[in-house]
């Protein structure tokens, strides 16, 4: 008798398998274009070089204490 | 009924597994030799058009090409070149949302991809340049 009844949950869980395999992958596609853009345009890590934002001079001085060797100054290429 | 039960937690499993195929899967391909090439040529003509978009003779477009917004910002001598640049990358454009499409088997994704693109170069765009905003040009 309730065999009309578990047609339809199982219709339903079928058709969103189905969904879920063709739908397309938004985050991964702007992870895509952000790595093709900084290609193309030369940008590091998604930076804008003539934008001027907050300067992190005074890299997070909450970085692990471990890491003494890898001190923040940069020596000049 | 416990056949019922049963069927359903393997349905829900399937369910489950796929939703982590498609997120273990999460990176789209985009090293292939095809979008490479179209990479590079749009990488060599970007120091040409860097200029022109400073100047707002061109802007970026809503659907991920660029336009010509402002011709007379170039001298007229120069403005034949500048329409085939215009020309050439946005042929580029279109071919590289085509071949992400493809190259991840799905070249009906490829308006998708468009009009995310769209949204990156307009927000990895320098301060000056022009993009094509709801209600036109605008200044970013």
């Amino acid at each position: 008798m309730k065999k009309w009844m578990l047609a339809l949950p199982i219709a339903f869980i079928l058709s969103a398998c189905v969904t879920i395999n063709i739908y397309f992958p938004a985050a991964a596609a702007e992870k895509a274009a952000d790595k093709i853009i900084d290609d193309v345009w030369q940008l590091k890590n998604g930076e804008k070089p003539n934008v001027k934002t907050v300067e992190p001079k005074t890299a997070e001085p909450a970085a692990e204490p471990a890491t003494v060797e890898s001190k923040p100054a940069e020596p000049a290429k | 009924m416990k056949k019922i039960l049963f069927s359903l937690i393997v349905l829900l499993n399937l369910l489950l597994a796929s939703s982590f195929t498609n997120a273990a899967g999460a990176d789209l391909e985009v090293n292939t030799p095809a979008i490479s090439a179209i990479k590079s040529s749009m990488q060599a003509r970007h120091s040409q058009l860097a200029a022109f978009y400073s100047s707002g003779a061109i802007g970026l477009t809503k659907d991920g090409l660029i336009a010509v917004k402002d011709a007379s910002a170039v001298p007229l001598k120069d403005r034949g070149g500048l329409n085939s640049l215009v020309a050439a990358e946005n042929a580029d454009r279109n071919n590289l949302y085509k071949e992400i499409a493809t190259a991840n088997g799905h070249p009906e994704w490829q308006g998708e991809i468009q009009s995310t693109f769209a949204g990156r170069w307009i927000d990895k765009a320098q301060g000056g340049w022009w993009y094509q905003g709801a209600s036109g040009w605008v200044k970013k």
